[in-house]
């Protein structure tokens, strides 16, 4: 339809015959004089972080590098899952004895589907809003594995959390530039108010998050 | 022979429908719990950025770029769209748009296409075009669900079934679904939905989106959501199409640190809303393998036309001004007639269909202003509808050439330039009136005026002419 592309061209330029030809688009100044950096120190940015998460309804651990292996054991175990979809690339140590990891080889809808939960890593944690960013990198997989298990069970180091969402956006800038993998936003369990505004807990997305933060 | 859309139809005016609206008293008590709750949890959630009006200015600016160079952005877009593996198709109205996924769905054979919450979708009525050609687009948002399956429309752009209680829920669940036994509490009602609709996720080859916002450099489109729906359609379908309006542009990834605060926390009061998924076309062993973006004009051309009504295009759908409007809260979504209800739909709809097509609207508010103080992008809504309301007389005075002399309005109106133009004239006319209040005036109002006046007190008492004016008394200081 490029006679309908050129048209509606037209039709833009036409409707702006108030902006002079020599107005560049940064000749419009943007005052970016919002905060982009939080100064907290950074215990207080991570504590903030647990407690936005929390307060999502996910459930919120804060443990030594040294317990995360058994922390991830107690955790499927009081979820009574045995089968955990992992990224391929998930570290060896992560996974406990008796759990069974089920790597990421191009498995079916069908097969994530069946899988009692995920078991991810993250790029980053946004203290501000409680968010997850999960960006397609390393021990995180492609989308869907985080997307059909109904539970979610993710590792996010203390020096993944920044403070404010413009600390986020920066940091995945150079990945959205360099290889434009998809980007998600998880800021605690699928969720709706859609019937009498009462908050459920899960509809279509994992309907358990639950985060361990590691020192 | 029918055609597949219809841009413009006659729609009721907006006191004829509110009328009705009000009268529906269900739909007021819950109008007015939802818009409440939703208020407080936003205030809340606004007060505790101390750089709020920072963002707002920083979030207006960025749009007020990106509309004045459109047609630099939108080129920008499509490059980067292309560059990633997309296609790019522009669509000039509803019935170009329509064609553009009918065929996209025929291609790859679909009878059934899963969708995202969308309003652009909505206002092009893409759901009922498609099925005329026989495609049935599923809605998979819990409250588009619902008022699919009631055959319904939506009452406010956020919680478009904020007039449905559980009890009708859980009725037409059973209903259509063919639940037999089924509780009405919320979380088995939204149980009911992910059963339903999770065969479908799984299964559907096409899936189409809107689009909250997509980046010029680098193509980087998003939508943002509550339920997982979103997530599932944008990741889960071998093909994917997102029908955006031309409006919907940023300029940078950067310029997501400003739009991604603003968005949730003017919406649904929350810090951030639970997910936010971000594509650039496609992305090999990930999602969706084919991805179309479809950019609609629809009338948005002739917005951008008008200078005062351009700022119009700002709108990030938020619906914080719908929350707060006095007359929103009364009358609801539906007294709009348009899928654009509120202090937005009330500026942004005469623009979109022609003022001719629905000039009342622009009256549809007390112009109190607090659709501009929470606007996350600082649209001056009242402004806007001033503007308009010239444009209305003015568009109608040509219409209706020397005709429009005998309005009565107008009539009324050129009178009292006369009066205003001459001091000595307004001070007769005062004195005039003081003599011909007498029979009407009771306690110092006047609550009932004659013949074609009556009009002017008929929802409200009107002071009478002292028995000094300041004039006079003014004068009097001197004597």
């Amino acid at each position: 339809m490029s006679n309908a592309r050129e048209e509606i061209l037209r039709r833009v330029r036409t409707a702006l015959v108030d902006v002079q030809a020599h107005e560049q688009p940064n000749h419009i100044p943007v005052d970016r004089s919002y905060r982009h950096h939080d100064d907290a120190p950074r215990s207080e940015i991570v504590a903030r972080f647990a407690e936005e998460v929390a307060d999502y309804k996910a459930v919120v651990h804060r443990i030594k590098q040294s317990e995360l292996s058994k922390t991830i054991a107690e955790a499927c175990k009081r979820r009574k899952a045995q089968r955990m979809i992992i990224p391929t690339d998930l570290p060896q140590e992560w996974l406990p004895k008796g759990i069974e990891g089920i790597p990421d080889n191009a498995l079916t809808y069908a097969q994530l589907d069946a899988g009692d939960g995920v078991l991810t890593g993250c790029a980053l944690g946004i203290a501000q809003t409680g968010t997850i960013v999960l960006d397609s990198g390393p021990r995180q997989g492609r989308r869907a594995i985080t997307l059909l298990p109904d539970y979610h069970l993710c590792v996010v180091f203390e020096d993944q959390v920044v403070g404010l969402v413009p600390e986020a956006i920066t940091q995945l800038s150079d990945r959205v530039h360099q290889t434009g993998s998809p980007i998600t936003f998880i800021s605690g369990p699928s969720a709706t108010s859609d019937i009498e505004l009462n908050r459920v807990e899960g509809v279509h997305g994992p309907r358990t998050l639950e985060v361990l933060i590691v020192a | 022979m029918r055609r597949s859309s219809v841009p413009i139809e006659l729609k009721a005016s907006f006191p004829e429908s509110a009328k009705t609206s009000l009268r529906d008293t269900q739909l007021r008590r819950n109008l007015g719990k939802a818009t409440q709750t939703i208020r407080g949890k936003r205030a809340a959630v606004v007060n505790e950025m101390p750089d709020w009006e920072n963002l707002r200015e920083a979030g207006r600016a960025i749009k007020q770029r990106v509309m004045r160079h459109l047609d630099h952005y939108l080129l920008e877009l499509e490059t980067a769209v292309q560059r990633a593996g997309g296609q790019v198709h522009w669509a000039r109205d509803a019935a170009d748009a329509n064609r553009i996924v009918a065929e996209i769905a025929r291609n790859h054979a679909s009878k059934e296409v899963i969708k995202v919450k969308s309003l652009t979708t909505d206002e092009i009525k893409m759901n009922e075009a498609l099925g005329e050609l026989g495609i049935h687009a599923l809605e998979t948002d819990l409250a588009e669900l619902i008022i699919q399956l009631a055959d319904e429309s939506s009452s406010h752009i956020l919680v478009p079934a904020i007039h449905k209680n559980r009890a009708e829920i859980r009725e037409l669940f059973m209903r259509k679904l063919g639940v037999e036994e089924l509780s009405d509490e919320p979380a088995a009602l939204a149980e009911v939905a992910r059963r339903h609709l999770r065969d479908k996720f799984l299964n559907t080859k096409v899936a189409i989106s809107g689009a909250n916002f997509a980046v010029a450099e680098t193509g980087t489109i998003c939508v943002v959501e509550s339920e997982g729906n979103g997530r599932m359609c944008v990741t889960l379908p071998e093909v994917l199409v997102s029908v955006m309006g031309i409006e919907k542009i940023i300029p940078t990834w950067q310029d997501y640190e400003v739009f991604l605060q603003l968005l949730p926390r003017s919406s649904t009061g929350e810090r951030m809303n639970p997910y936010s998924s971000f594509w650039t076309s496609v992305t090999p062993g990930d999602g969706p393998q084919e991805f179309h973006l479809v950019l609609l004009d629809n009338g948005r051309t002739q917005v951008l036309a008008d200078e005062m009504g351009r700022q119009t295009l700002y709108c990030i759908r938020c619906s914080a001004c719908l929350n707060v409007c006095p007359v929103y809260e009364r009358v609801g979504g539906y007294a709009y007639n348009s899928v654009y209800p509120g202090p937005i739909g009330a500026i942004l709809t005469p623009q979109l269909r022609g003022l001719e097509n629905a000039e009342s609207l622009p009256y549809a508010s007390s112009l109190c202003g607090a659709c501009y103080d929470v606007c996350p992008v600082k649209i001056n809504i009242p402004e806007v509808l001033i503007h308009l309301r010239g444009r209305v007389v003015r568009e109608r005075q040509e219409r209706q050439g020397v005709r429009h002399n005998l309005y009565p309005e107008d009539l009324a109106m050129q009178m009292l330039t006369q009066i205003f133009l001459d001091q000595f004239q307004f001070e007769r006319v005062q004195r005039l009136g003081r003599l011909g209040q007498e029979p009407l005036a009771r306690g110092g109002f006047i609550g009932n005026l004659p013949g074609p006046l009556a009009g002017w007190t008929a929802m409200r008492d009107m002071n009478v002419i002292p028995e000094q004016t300041f004039r006079e008394w003014w004068r009097s200081r001197y004597e």
